[in-house]
Order: C-alpha cells, then sequence, then structure tokens
C-alpha cells in the first residue's frame, strides 16, 4: 500500500505512524493475520519510512490479512479510518515469496526553500553537481558519523515556484541513509548557501531507479513484487 | 485577530524540537468549532507535557462535555517543553492550543487541572508564555479566567494569587453551570469583579479575592473570611451522583503522539470507603458512586470502537471493590475472548478474590506481574494507616498468584509515616523474604520475582493525616538505605527482590506546596522566576531551588512540613469543604495514634464521616443483578 505524509501529519515519527496504523485497522476491522507467540501482533512490515518533520507523497506498507478481501475495499475502509493526511492512496495485492523491500532503491525528492534566492540556489547546485564526493557529519544511532552525500545524488535541479525556491532531487538509498538534510549539509558545505526558513522537504516517490536516471512505480505491473489485483479481477470492477 | 489560528508561525519552529507531534493536535475524536458561533470559549490544561497530560481522563471528560453544547467552545493546551518554550518567546508566538492553535489568552476560560501540586509552576510558565498576567490582580476583562480544579483544588491557598477562581471535586456538572453564569455575564457586559462574584455567589466557586487571611503572630491563620457579604462562608465541593447520566468520555481522545498510558479507561466508579488515612483521593471523593455493570459494557465497546485501542483499563481507587466486579470481569472477558483485547484492573487489593478477578481479566494472555500494596511494613503501622492486611492475608494472596503462573509480584510501601521507626520499614524486607519463599514453594522453581517500591508520605489535606509531622527527607533517606541493606543481607533471597524508591525531596516540596497557605505563592513564583518548570520530572526537579526561593522568601520549611499540628489551630483549607466533618478526621487522627482500626462503611451502616448527610444520600453502590451478554455478531 502507499499512503501519504501530509501537512501536519508530517511531524509523525515512524513510531507514531505504526501505531496510528495499528489502531486504524483495528476500527476498521481488517481481518488481520497476527504473529504466533506470547504477545500476538499484526503482521505488518514498513519500506523506507520518511524521517519525523518530512512529508511524503509515498511511503509503503505491507499488511498481511487472515482472510481474503477485495484489496479496494480494505484500502477504502483502512482510509477512512486513518487521520487526514495519512492518506492510503493505493493498495495492491503482493505477490507471494517476494520482497517489496528490494524494488524500492531511490527516491524523488522536492525541497521547499523559502527566502532562498533562486540565483543562490542554482549557483549551489553547479558547485555540487561538479563534484566527486561531498562528506558531510551527522549523529547516527552508532555516533557521529561522516559520510559522502555527493555520490548517491542521480540528480539535482533548482526551479522556482509560488516565489520559493525548489531544489528537486533523486537520491539512491544506501546505508547509512543520505536524507535531504544531508544533501543540503552538503550544498552548504560547498556553497555559501544560507536557509533562513527551515527546508521543507517531500518524497514525491521511491522505487526502481530507472535506466534514465529516474524513480519507477514499485507497485506497477510487471514489477516482480506486486501484481495489481485490478488488472487481475478488472472484469468484476 | 482573536480567536485565529497561530499554527503557521508554530510550523516554522516545530522543525527544530524534539517529538514535534505533540504540538500539531488532529487526535481522533478531537472537537474543532468555529470561533465566532461560540458564545463561551473553554481552554482546559493539563499542566504537564502532552505525553502525561494527553490520557488524563478529567481533562478529556470535560472537552467533551463542554464540546457537546452547542455554542460552546473547548480547546486544551499541555505545558510545553524548554526547546520549544525559548523558540516560543524568540519569535514572539505564544501558548496555543493544540486543537486550533488559537492563543490561550483569546479563551474565557482557562480551566488548569491539578492532579498534583507540582504543576504549578507549568501553570505559571504557560500563563507567562500566554501573555497573561502571573498575578490575578493584575487581569482585566480581555484576560482569560484562570481556573484551577482537580485533587490539589481541594488547598489552591498557595496558587490563590495566581487563580481567578477554583472549583472542588466532580467537574461535569459545574463547568456547565459556570458556563450558563458567563453566558450571562458577557451578554450583560458586566466587569472581571462582577462576573467573579456571580462565579462566588453559587458557593460552589472558590474565589479567593471574596477571602481575607488574617494571621496570629506566630505564624498560624487567625481566621479565614470573606470580604464581601454575598459570598458564603465556606465553598462546597461538587458531587456528581449518577455516573451512568454522565458516560464520559464517550469518544476517547486517541492521541498520535506516545503517551504514558497506551490504553482506553473506564470509570467503574468513584470514590473509596477503604478509609486509608494517608489516601486524599479516598477522602474528598466520597461517597462512592457505582457505574452499572451494563453502562461499563456500553462505555468498553463504545469506547473500543472509536479508538481502536487493544487495551482497556477499569479505572477506579479500588477496582476490585465494585459490587459486581466478578461479573464484569467475566462478563467482558467473554465478550472480547480471542479478539486481541486485553483488560487491566488496577489491583491494589490483597486477597485471593483479587487473584481470580485477574485470572479472569487474563484469560489465555499474558501474565506478566500483579501489583498490590501494603502500603505499610508493619502490622502496627498498618492499624496506623487503616490499611486492614495481615501479612498472613499477603502470603496467601501472593501463593496464590505465584501458583496460577505469574512470576512476579510488586509490593508498594511508604516510608515517613505517622508513628514509623526504623523496625517498622525493616519488616518490609522480611515481608518480602517471606514472599519470594512462599513463590518458590507454591512453584517449585527459583524463577520468582518480587518488587519493592517505596516512596515517602505526603500529608495531605482533608485527611485525617492533615495534622500529621512530615517526616524530614533525611529520617526517609536513611530508612530507605537501612531497607536496602536488609534486603541485600539475606544472599538466599536478595537477587529475587528488586528495590525502587524515590528519595524523600522531592517529596517535602510536595508537602510544603499540599499543606501551604498563600505564603508559599511567592516561593512558587520565585522557583519558576529562577528556571523551575516539569517539577515532576527528576530531570527538572531541583531540590536546592526551591530551597534556595523559601530562603529569598523568608519562608521556614520545616515549619509547614515537620510541624505538627494541634486540634484547634485554623487550617487553610478549612474554609473549603470537602464535605468531611473536621471532627470526624480529628477523631479518626487520634484512632490512628492509637493503632485502632476502622471498618469500611461500605458494608456497615455509618454516618460518620460526614459526607452522606451533607449530601443527602448514601452511598450508591449496585448491585443491579444484570449481567453482560455477549456482543451479537455484526
Amino acid at each position: 500500500m502507499r499512503y501519504t505524509k501530509r501537512g501536519r501529519l508530517r511531524f509523525t515519527s515512524h513510531r507514531d505512524i505504526a501505531r496510528v496504523f495499528e489502531r486504524a485497522l483495528r476500527r476498521a476491522e481488517v481481518p488481520m493475520a497476527y504473529s504466533a507467540g506470547f504477545s500476538p501482533h499484526p503482521k505488518v512490515s514498513w519500506v523506507g519510512a520518511a524521517a519525523t518533520g518530512v512529508a511524503s507523497e509515498a511511503e509503503y506498507v505491507e499488511i498481511a490479512l487472515a482472510e481474503v478481501r477485495v484489496v479496494e475495499d480494505v484500502r477504502a475502509a483502512l482510509d477512512a479510518s486513518l487521520p487526514d493526511g495519512i492518506d492510503l492512496v493505493e493498495a495492491v495485492e503482493a505477490a507471494p515469496g517476494t520482497s517489496f523491500a528490494d524494488l524500492v532503491q531511490a527516491s524523488r525528492w522536492e525541497i521547499a526553500l523559502a527566502a532562498v534566492p533562486l540565483e543562490s540556489l542554482q549557483a549551489a547546485v553547479e558547485i555540487f553537481l561538479e563534484k566527486d564526493a561531498i562528506e558531510v557529519e551527522r549523529m547516527t544511532k552508532n555516533g557521529r558519523r561522516a559520510f559522502d552525500t555527493r555520490g548517491p545524488v542521480v540528480s539535482m535541479r533548482a526551479t522556482k515556484r509560488d516565489d520559493c525556491a525548489i531544489l528537486h532531487l533523486v537520491v539512491q538509498h544506501v546505508t547509512p541513509a543520505v536524507r535531504p538534510d544531508d544533501v543540503l549539509s552538503g550544498l552548504r558545505s560547498v556553497s555559501d548557501l544560507a536557509t533562513p526558513v527551515p527546508p521543507a522537504a517531500t518524497r514525491l516517490s521511491q522505487g526502481p531507479l530507472t535506466a534514465d536516471g529516474e524513480v519507477g512505480d514499485p507497485l506497477a505491473p510487471g514489477n516482480p513484487g506486486a501484481t495489481r489485483q485490478v488488472d487481475e479481477a478488472a472484469g468484476s470492477l | 485577530m482573536p480567536g485565529e489560528s497561530l499554527f503557521s508561525r508554530l510550523e516554522q519552529l516545530l522543525p527544530q524540537v524534539s517529538k514535534p507531534i505533540q504540538y500539531v493536535g488532529g487526535e481522533l475524536n478531537s472537537t474543532v468549532k468555529p470561533w465566532e458561533d461560540a458564545a463561551v470559549r473553554w481552554c482546559l490544561m493539563y499542566p504537564d507535557a502532552y505525553e502525561v497530560g494527553l490520557p488524563n481522563q478529567g481533562v478529556m471528560i470535560l472537552y467533551e462535555v463542554l464540546n457537546e453544547v452547542p455554542d460552546v467552545l473547548c480547546e486544551r493546551t499541555y505545558s510545553v517543553w524548554p526547546d520549544l518554550a525559548k523558540l516560543m518567546r524568540e519569535n514572539g508566538v505564544p501558548q496555543v492550543t493544540v486543537d486550533a492553535h488559537r492563543a490561550v489568552r483569546d479563551f474565557d476560560v482557562l480551566g488548569v487541572s491539578f492532579s498534583t501540586e507540582l504543576g504549578y509552576t507549568n501553570m505559571l510558565e504557560a500563563l507567562d508564555l500566554a501573555g497573561i498576567p502571573l498575578h490575578a490582580a493584575d487581569r482585566d476583562e480581555s484576560h482569560p479566567i484562570v481556573l484551577a480544579g482537580g485533587h490539589a483544588a481541594f488547598n489552591p491557598e498557595p496558587i490563590a494569587r495566581f487563580i481567578d477562581a477554583a472549583v472542588l471535586g466532580d467537574g461535569e456538572q459545574a463547568v456547565l453551570e459556570m458556563t450558563e453564569i458567563l453566558r450571562r455575564t458577557k451578554a450583560e457586559g458586566l466587569n472581571r469583579h462582577d462576573t467573579l462574584l456571580e462565579l462566588a455567589k453559587t458557593g460552589g466557586v472558590y474565589v479567593p479575592r471574596f477571602y481575607d487571611v488574617d494571621y496570629l503572630e506566630d505564624g498560624r491563620i487567625r481566621r479565614v473570611a470573606p470580604n464581601h457579604p454575598d459570598v458564603p462562608w465556606r465553598v462546597a465541593k461538587r458531587t456528581v451522583m449518577d455516573l451512568d447520566e454522565w458516560p464520559y468520555p464517550k469518544q476517547p481522545l486517541v492521541p498520535l503522539a506516545e503517551t504514558v498510558h497506551e490504553r482506553m479507561s473506564v470509570e467503574i466508579f468513584r470514590g473509596c470507603t477503604r478509609g486509608c488515612r494517608f489516601c486524599q483521593a479516598g477522602m474528598i471523593t466520597r461517597p462512592v458512586r457505582e457505574r452499572s455493570i451494563t453502562g461499563i459494557g456500553d462505555m468498553v465497546k463504545a469506547g473500543l470502537e472509536a479508538t481502536g485501542y487493544e487495551e482497556v483499563g477499569l479505572l477506579s481507587l479500588s477496582s476490585a471493590d465494585h459490587s459486581e466486579i466478578g461479573d464484569i470481569a467475566k462478563g467482558l472477558a467473554d465478550r472480547y475472548e480471542g479478539t486481541q483485547t486485553s483488560l487491566s484492573l488496577p489491583s491494589t487489593r490483597v486477597d485471593a478474590f483479587n487473584i481470580d478477578l485477574a485470572q479472569e481479566l487474563t484469560r489465555g494472555g499474558r501474565r506478566s506481574g500483579l501489583t498490590f500494596a501494603p502500603e505499610g511494613g508493619s502490622e502496627r503501622l498498618r492499624k496506623v494507616i487503616n490499611k486492614m492486611v495481615t501479612k498472613q492475608d499477603l502470603i496467601d494472596t501472593v501463593t496464590a498468584a505465584y501458583s496460577q503462573g505469574w512470576r512476579q509480584v510488586k509490593l508498594y510501601f511508604m516510608c515517613g509515616l505517622p508513628t514509623e521507626t526504623d523496625e517498622d520499614v525493616l519488616e518490609i524486607a522480611e515481608m518480602a523474604r517471606e514472599v519470594i519463599r512462599a513463590g518458590r514453594q507454591a512453584t517449585g522453581t527459583r524463577d520468582v520475582k518480587c518488587t519493592v517500591s517505596i516512596g515517602g508520605f505526603v500529608p495531605k489535606p482533608h485527611t485525617p493525616f492533615q495534622w500529621a509531622a512530615q517526616a524530614d527527607p533525611s529520617v526517609i533517606d536513611a530508612r530507605l538505605k537501612l531497607l536496602r541493606d536488609a534486603i541485600r543481607e539475606d544472599k538466599s533471597t536478595a537477587k529475587a527482590i528488586g528495590y525502587r524508591y524515590h528519595d524523600g525531596k522531592p517529596g517535602q516540596v510536595e508537602g510544603l506546596l499540599s499543606r501551604g497557605d498563600r505564603r508559599i505563592g511567592a516561593v512558587i513564583e520565585e522557583v519558576w522566576r529562577q528556571g523551575g518548570i516539569m517539577d515532576g520530572w527528576s530531570e527538572h526537579f531541583s531540590y536546592d531551588r526551591w530551597m534556595q526561593a523559601c530562603t529569598t522568601t523568608g519562608v521556614d520549611v520545616d515549619w509547614y512540613t515537620t510541624r505538627e499540628r494541634d486540634e484547634l489551630e485554623v487550617l487553610p483549607w478549612d474554609h473549603l469543604d470537602s464535605g468531611l466533618d473536621k471532627e470526624w478526621l480529628w477523631s479518626d487522627w487520634q484512632d490512628a495514634l492509637a493503632e485502632t482500626d476502622l471498618d469500611d462503611c461500605r458494608w456497615i451502616p455509618c454516618f460518620d464521616c460526614g459526607v452522606c448527610p451533607q449530601l443527602g444520600t448514601e452511598i450508591q453502590v449496585g448491585p443491579t443483578g444484570k449481567k453482560l451478554l455477549p456482543l451479537s455478531v455484526v
């Protein structure tokens, strides 16, 4: 299932989202499969969650049901039960025995940079793209770590919308994760770019990295991880 | 513009603070109403962090009760953490509600619910952030009426200078009646003084400015008297008699953020008749009023459907005492068997019946730990506090628990109780050892654990111990250390006994605030001015800051805490009527000192404490004889 993290709901952490989902599943009376054991948990698995404060149009979650259901019915019921801003926009039936996580190789991002002149952003982008590697540091779970922010950036360009400079990025998923704010740190470290207002990042999509450097749809027919139930059951829908 | 959303300004600050989700609102079952359509606008505050405040039942109930009135609007606000408070001050963003992010200062009433006195500095912080003058005397018609409620409001004298009014007891009817008065005073354009006078005249709202306190030369209170002919000498507490008429919260709030209680609660009765002499809640919430078994069943069902919670807590001061608790437990366990819904009962009763109940509620589920509260270490001390549990009761009960599959037992105690000696406290170690031995024998394994949890006793207003000398922190800390050593001494059980304790210093500050008078307001204000907030959090609480503030303001902490009061002393809260007869409280205090215990008035005819005759009622207990029927299959 693809879901969004829009508006003020972008301030949810991944733990918050997981809890909100579990309760919505119960309210919507989705017949969940539970794990075995002493304290059974509904079977829910998450893929690449956006950080707290980052908005997203493309987060993914897989759930396992105890009964066969029409996918669209489950999606609609669950969506109605989720808070506005966490919207379930798409659901397909997973093909058995495949790993969805392997399909998700890169993300397309958009970062709104209010009060930043487009020209200085464009200049910073030019310098960034000329470099082979740009090292920044960030606190991770394992302490302070230095990593390269240039390598995973597949593409980067600057535009303007409603008087606000916008940075467009395609970034590969690597370990440790290179997040939009890491790329901004990289930009700032090689240029005199200043961001007086907190930047607002949104993930527009995530999925397989195509040969032309774009991000594909991981739920699209033909991808090994998923088959659209709408296609299989087109006649009945 | 009053009532406008300030979210876009707050939003700019949120990426820079920890756990921003706690400030954005949007909880399931929350309500946002148009500002202009509302005749009376309430803002309710729980003066602690969101994660503690959101699950508070009192705020949740009143929020829903008020919002059900078509032209009344109610929103919530909680304490903000220092990281956000700093940014708000730098950027001129005031304290706002979480619902529609409206400025708190724009509301008609700011109702603050105090479960504990340790929230007082947080109220000052919120008032300051809101741009509301700290002192009631400095406010004008443009500011909200600052109203205190909750258990600490039974002695609001230490915060008298900061609040405009206080309500004692149950809030459901009180907030609606206040709303009607405010609807009228606003329409008539009354000024602040006259509006507060209208509230005070009802006799159910305490307005400190209409009462003067005179002191004797030795510092004790000479008298507290009204300074206006229309206000009564004493202000009465509020009591909701029929809980089935008030099945709130009907739509419990479900937060996006993580909180301290990740479950839904259903209050199964109010009040308590056990008569534990240390327990303020048990005294001030009398009489007992039960919710019916069918009312409980309906609330559990509706609440689970509205929330999606996995756990339901059956809430009260002593839940196993509900007259139909057996049928309630069985009925709910039957209804929710196999649905991944778990039920819990705050279990403090020490008898075998409690084990049967716990067994019913954990049918097929986890049996991790059971909690019991003997409170006092020795038989003698338990007579003093009127907690009538013998050591044999406890051993029998834990033996039953261990044999039924529980492996861990938690025991709660207090230290520093009146008349307590080192020997009383040391008996706790022996009790814990016997619990372990009984557990090992019952299970045939060494895989049993017992945790002793102990904290300092704080004497509270409106209890038989309101006259008692509080133990000095040094006495408490010394006894806690003796107990720790005694537990460690016996190597055969030491590893099976866990030991958790709270040191005596925060308890002394709580004691100062609990039994303080109006002169303590200066201390609270000084502590806040020196940066004191979030006093309920050990990482923020500073004992030294409180003691320094006492020195600065000339307040003798010992005089307020470790001094025993005599029968005739005017206590700061004597003009506030909890329904309890002061003479009865005194005689119960004398019985305590004589180590005489008292029967539970639930089962014997008794009107001694004064609550029932005054309210013209008897305690409201079942049984209804009804049973919970299985839920029909949808």
